[in-house]
C-alpha cells in the first residue's frame, strides 16, 4: 500500500523550474568538485551549447536535473486538481470547454516532462512512486484551495504568469530535452495566462458580486504567487550551482521583480487592486517597489501545513491505486499479444 | 412527440450529460495518457452538445441560447437517455458505456450526415469523425480489460452488465414525431439497432466477454423521466450560473 507522507520527508521544493528548501531542512547534494566535470561537458557549457542525453555529464548535474524535471512534472499533474475542481461547475459551456482543454494541457505538460526526465535514465513509474511517497515534491502553490470561479481566473493570470516568468529562461536550459520541452510548455502557458486574465477581465466588468469575487481571488493568490519564485537569493542554497550549470539563468529575486513589473500594469488594466500598499513605481530603479514576502507561510506550506497538502496527495494516490487494475490488465494484454506474435521456440531453434 | 426542437435537444442533452460525466475523470484516470484521452473525448462531446443546443435554440426561436438551455432547465426538461446520466467512477463501467454510446453515436451521426436538415447534417458530418475515435478508444480498452487479467475480466464484465440494461432506450422510437423521419431529417432510432449491436458484439467477442443476459431497465429519459442521479448532476453543473441571474461569464 502506498504511503502518503507529505510532512516528514526531505522537503525540496521545485516551483516550475525553481529549486529551494525550507531553511531548516537538508539542501540537495550540490556540486561535485569542478574536476569531476568531464572536459567535454565544460566545453559545451562554456560555449552555451546543449548537453544531450548521451553526452557525458557529472552525476550531480544529472541528479539535479532529474529532481527538477520530475518535480516540475509532478507540479503539472497535481496542478490539474485545483482547476479541475471547477470543471463540473464552470458557469458557461464555453468556459467549461476552455477549462477542460486547459487542464488537459497540464496533463500533456506532465507527459512531456516525464519523458524528458526519462532521457536521464529514470522511469516515470519510479518518479510517480517518489511523488506518492512524499520523497519528491510539487509546487506549493497547488496546496491552496480554489474557493470560487474567480480563482480559476487568478490561477491563470497570476500562477501561470509566474510560471511563465520562471519557465521562459528554461527554454535555454543547458540540458537539451528539458529546454525543448519547455518551448512547447511555455507557448501553452502563455495561452493559459491570457485565458485567466480574460476570465478576470469579464468578472471585473460584470456585476458587483462578480467584481467582488475577482478581487477576493486576486487578494488570496497574489502573495502565494510571489512565493513561487522561492526565497530571497541569499537564502537559496541550490541556486548558484544551478546557474553555473546553465540550468537556472536568473536569480529568484530577479525573476520575482520581473513578474511584479509585468503584473502591476495588468492589474491596472483589470481595475483590480493588488493587496500590497507598498507597490509603487520607482523611477530610480526603473522597477516597481513592493512589500516584503512572508516566507514563513511558504515554508509552512512546504512542510505540509498548507490548506490542501493532504487532500492533493490523497486525490493523486487514490487515482493511482484505483487505476492499478487497469494498468496491470494493459500490461498482461500486451504480454499475451507479444507472445502470440512470436513464433514458438521450437521453430526458432529450427530456423 | 418531439419535433425538430425536441429531437435536436435530445441529442444535445445526450452529448452534454455524457461530457459532464466524462470530465470527472480528468486528474483521476489510471494513467496520464488516459487523462488526456478522456478529456479529449469529453471535449468532443461538449463541442457536439454546444452546436446542437445552439441549433435547438434557433429552431425554438424563443431567444434561448446554448447556456440558457444547459443551465436554466430542470430535471424534467432534460431529454437525454438515462444511460449517460448515472455516476461513472469505475473505469470498466466508463468503457462499457462509452462502447455502447459511441457505437450508437457513430451510426446516428453517419445517418444524420445525410439529413435533409443542412445544420444537422453539418454537425453530424463533423461529429462522426470524432465518435469514430471514441469507439476505437473504448473498443481497445474493452478488449484489453476483457482479455487482460482475471480481475480485469471480471470488472469489465461487471461494467458491461451494469450498462447493458440502459442501452435499449437509445433505440426507442416512441418519443419521436415520425414525420421527421419521413422527411429525411431524423434517423429512426430503431433502424440503428442492428448495426450497433453487431459492432458491440464483435468487440465483446474479441474481449472474451459474454454478451449480458440481463433484463432491460425501464427508463424514459427522452420523456424527462430520469434516474435520481440527474438532479444532483444538474445541481452541481448549474448552481453557479443560476446564482448570478443575468450575469455574463
Amino acid at each position: 500500500m502506498m504511503q502518503c507522507s507529505v510532512t516528514d520527508s526531505v522537503t525540496v521544493e521545485d516551483v516550475y523550474g525553481n529549486d529551494f528548501t525550507a531553511p531548516d531542512q537538508p539542501a540537495q547534494p550540490t556540486r561535485p568538485a569542478a574536476s569531476d566535470e568531464p572536459a567535454s561537458f565544460r566545453d559545451v557549457l562554456a560555449a552555451d551549447g546543449r548537453i544531450e542525453p548521451r553526452d557525458e555529464m557529472p552525476e550531480g548535474y544529472r541528479r539535479t536535473l532529474i529532481r527538477q524535471i520530475a518535480q516540475h512534472a509532478h507540479s503539472e499533474i497535481i496542478g490539474m486538481q485545483p482547476e479541475g475542481n471547477w470543471i463540473s461547475r464552470a458557469p458557461s459551456l464555453r468556459r467549461k470547454a476552455i477549462l477542460m482543454a486547459k487542464v488537459q494541457d497540464e496533463a500533456g505538460h506532465g507527459l512531456y516532462l516525464y519523458a524528458a526526465a526519462e532521457t536521464l535514465g529514470v522511469d516515470r513509474a519510479d518518479l510517480l512512486d517518489q511523488l506518492h511517497s512524499g520523497r519528491q515534491k510539487y509546487s506549493s502553490i497547488f496546496n491552496y484551495p480554489t474557493l470560487t470561479w474567480a480563482d480559476v481566473g487568478a490561477i491563470g493570470w497570476l500562477v501561470d504568469g509566474a510560471a511563465i516568468v520562471n519557465q521562459v529562461p528554461l527554454c535555454r536550459c543547458s540540458y537539451g530535452p528539458y529546454g525543448r520541452a519547455m518551448v512547447r510548455v511555455c507557448k501553452e502557458e502563455s495561452f493559459h495566462q491570457r485565458q485567466g486574465f480574460e476570465i478576470l477581465h469579464t468578472l471585473a466588468k460584470g456585476t458587483d458580486a462578480q467584481r467582488a469575487m475577482a478581487q477576493d481571488a486576486v487578494d488570496r493568490y497574489w502573495w502565494p504567487s510571489l512565493m513561487m519564485f522561492g526565497p530571497p537569493d541569499d537564502d537559496s542554497p541550490n541556486s548558484a550551482q544551478s546557474m553555473a550549470w546553465g540550468i537556472k539563468r536568473h536569480s529568484n529575486d530577479d525573476l520575482r521583480q520581473r513578474f511584479v513589473d509585468m503584473t502591476v500594469p495588468q492589474s491596472e488594466a483589470l481595475g483590480l487592486s493588488l493587496p500590497d500598499p507598498e507597490i509603487a513605481w520607482n523611477s530610480d530603479r526603473g522597477h516597481y517597489d513592493f512589500g516584503e514576502v512572508d516566507f514563513t507561510e511558504l515554508f509552512e506550506v512546504i512542510r505540509g501545513n498548507g490548506p490542501c497538502n493532504a487532500e492533493r496527495m490523497a486525490h493523486r494516490v487514490r487515482a493511482h491505486e484505483d487505476g492499478a487494475w487497469v494498468r496491470e490488465a494493459a500490461t498482461a494484454y500486451a504480454d499475451k499479444r507479444s507472445r502470440q506474435a512470436r513464433p514458438p521456440k521450437a521453430e526458432e531453434g529450427a530456423a | 412527440m418531439a419535433g425538430l426542437f425536441g429531437y435536436t435537444l435530445a441529442l444535445a442533452d445526450d452529448a452534454l450529460i455524457s461530457a459532464q460525466r466524462m470530465s470527472w475523470w480528468i486528474s483521476r484516470a489510471p494513467q496520464l495518457e488516459e487523462d488526456v484521452a478522456l478529456a479529449n473525448i469529453g471535449l468532443d462531446q461538449l463541442g457536439q452538445a454546444r452546436l446542437l443546443l445552439a441549433y435547438a435554440g434557433e429552431v425554438e426561436a424563443a431567444g434561448r441560447g446554448e447556456d440558457d438551455l444547459a443551465y436554466l432547465r430542470d430535471e424534467r426538461e432534460f431529454r437525454n437517455v438515462c444511460l449517460v446520466e448515472r455516476e461513472q467512477t469505475d473505469f470498466g463501467v466508463t468503457m462499457a458505456r462509452l462502447l455502447i454510446f459511441s457505437a450508437w453515436q457513430c451510426e446516428l451521426y453517419a445517418a444524420l450526415s445525410r439529413s435533409a436538415d443542412a445544420t444537422l447534417a453539418g454537425v453530424a458530418g463533423k461529429a462522426v469523425k470524432e465518435v469514430a475515435y471514441h469507439l476505437d478508444h473504448a473498443s481497445r480498452w474493452v478488449v484489453r480489460l476483457g482479455d487482460g487479467t482475471d480481475v480485469s475480466h471480471q470488472r469489465m464484465q461487471a461494467g458491461l452488465d451494469a450498462e447493458w440494461p440502459w442501452a435499449a432506450e437509445l433505440f426507442d422510437d416512441a418519443f419521436l414525431d415520425t414525420g421527421l423521419v419521413d422527411s429525411g431529417v431524423a434517423a429512426l432510432p430503431s433502424s440503428l439497432r442492428d448495426a450497433v449491436d453487431a459492432g458491440v458484439s464483435a468487440v465483446i467477442d474479441e474481449a472474451t466477454l459474454t454478451r449480458p443476459d440481463v433484463a432491460t431497465h425501464y427508463s424514459a429519459g427522452r420523456d424527462g423521466r430520469h434516474t435520481e442521479q440527474l438532479g444532483f448532476l444538474l445541481a452541481e453543473m448549474q448552481h453557479l450560473a443560476r446564482s448570478h441571474p443575468g450575469a455574463t461569464w
